[in-house]
């Protein structure tokens, strides 16, 4: 939070936290909606991973120096347990875009608990929902390159049932595979980031509204609404690094699904 | 003639009725992660994708209504 919070007098806390909240003022006075905190952080996000990934790889050694054992490892956890795990011997064509995937995901879900930038992008619909477009499209093109339109239509809607249920089984299967999945994994990315930053805003504000409170042993509360401020922080990290690998997982399972051959 | 009133918003109660549901889910996920690897520990390592996953999948639902609760607002 930034230094105004300790000069606020009880009337003027923004709590309860609203939606409102979360839409940033533009960064430059005249630029537009399109310059703000959360567009400039996903610009650093991209930047970092870009730097990161090629000064690891300057003068790569046989017995990697510390940054390198790091970046290896990071490419080696998206290329081992989420390509090829999920995928098989297929799936080394999408580690890269995998492993890509995984880190900026991490990375802007971290900017939500890094002290003075605490806001991820993610908490703003529209990232989750470009990436989960991306993984939509992705799964679909994959799928139909290899089978063709209709065989690949034909290989996911019809499933070994008996003929009298089909009729209602292809309707849920296409809204469950064509429909929903892009929803569900932007939703889902989205919903974390955005509960996540609200609850920590209700902790923090919350103990600045019982520090202004009027009756005085109510006071000493907002101590403990610190506390917990600072025990859900630790949880955010955890649904940060969750969220990245569900996320990444998932995308992966869908391409796995598409790959399949016969059920 | 208005007998008795309640004010306030219903996405209220939404909201909690949507934690229901991922809350036995959950805990099933996890206890049926703790009850197989109390049978057979080495099989801990293998099984716990599933945990992370089982886990995101479900939470999911329980933040649908957080973020729905946000979107019907009146």
């Amino acid at each position: 939070m930034r230094g105004e919070v300790t000069g606020w007098a009880a009337d003027e806390l923004p709590f309860p936290p609203s939606v409102e909240d979360f839409f940033l003022p533009s960064l430059i006075e005249g630029a537009g909606p399109w310059l703000t905190k959360v567009t400039l952080l996903v610009w650093v996000a991209v930047a970092l991973i870009i730097i990161f990934f090629t000064f690891s790889y300057r003068s790569p050694k046989l017995i990697p120096g510390r940054l390198q054992w790091m970046a290896e490892s990071i490419y080696g956890f998206a290329r081992n347990r989420i390509a090829l795990d999920m995928i098989g011997k297929e799936g080394l064509r999408f580690a890269p875009y995998l492993a890509t995937l995984f880190c900026f995901i991490l990375l802007t879900n971290m900017f939500g608990i890094i002290p003075g930038i605490q806001l991820s992008p993610n908490s703003h619909i529209a990232f989750p929902a470009v990436l989960a477009v991306i993984s939509w499209v992705m799964f679909l093109y994959i799928g139909i390159s290899r089978f063709g339109f209709a065989g690949y239509l034909k290989k996911t809607l019809i499933l070994p049932a008996p003929l009298f249920i089909q009729p209602l089984l292809i309707p849920i299967e296409f809204l469950s595979t064509f429909l929903v999945r892009p929803f569900t994994l932007a939703i889902r990315l989205f919903a974390n980031m955005f509960a996540g930053h609200v609850i920590l805003l209700v902790f923090t504000l919350g103990g600045f509204v019982l520090l202004n409170a009027e009756g005085l042993f109510l006071r000493p509360v907002s101590v403990l609404a610190w506390l917990l401020t600072i025990a859900l922080t630790g949880l955010e990290a955890l649904v940060a690094l969750l969220q990245a690998y569900i996320f990444t997982v998932l995308t992966s399972s869908y391409v796995q699904g598409a790959l399949a051959e016969e059920h | 003639m208005l007998l008795a009133e309640v004010n306030g918003h219903i996405s209220a109660l939404a909201v909690g009725a949507a934690a229901i549901g991922p809350g036995i889910g959950i805990g099933l996920v996890f206890a049926a992660y703790i009850q197989s690897t109390a049978r057979q520990p080495e099989s801990s390592r293998m099984t716990q994708p599933f945990l992370w996953l089982g886990f995101a999948l479900i939470e999911a639902l329980a933040l649908f209504g957080i973020a729905f609760g946000f979107v019907f607002r009146n």
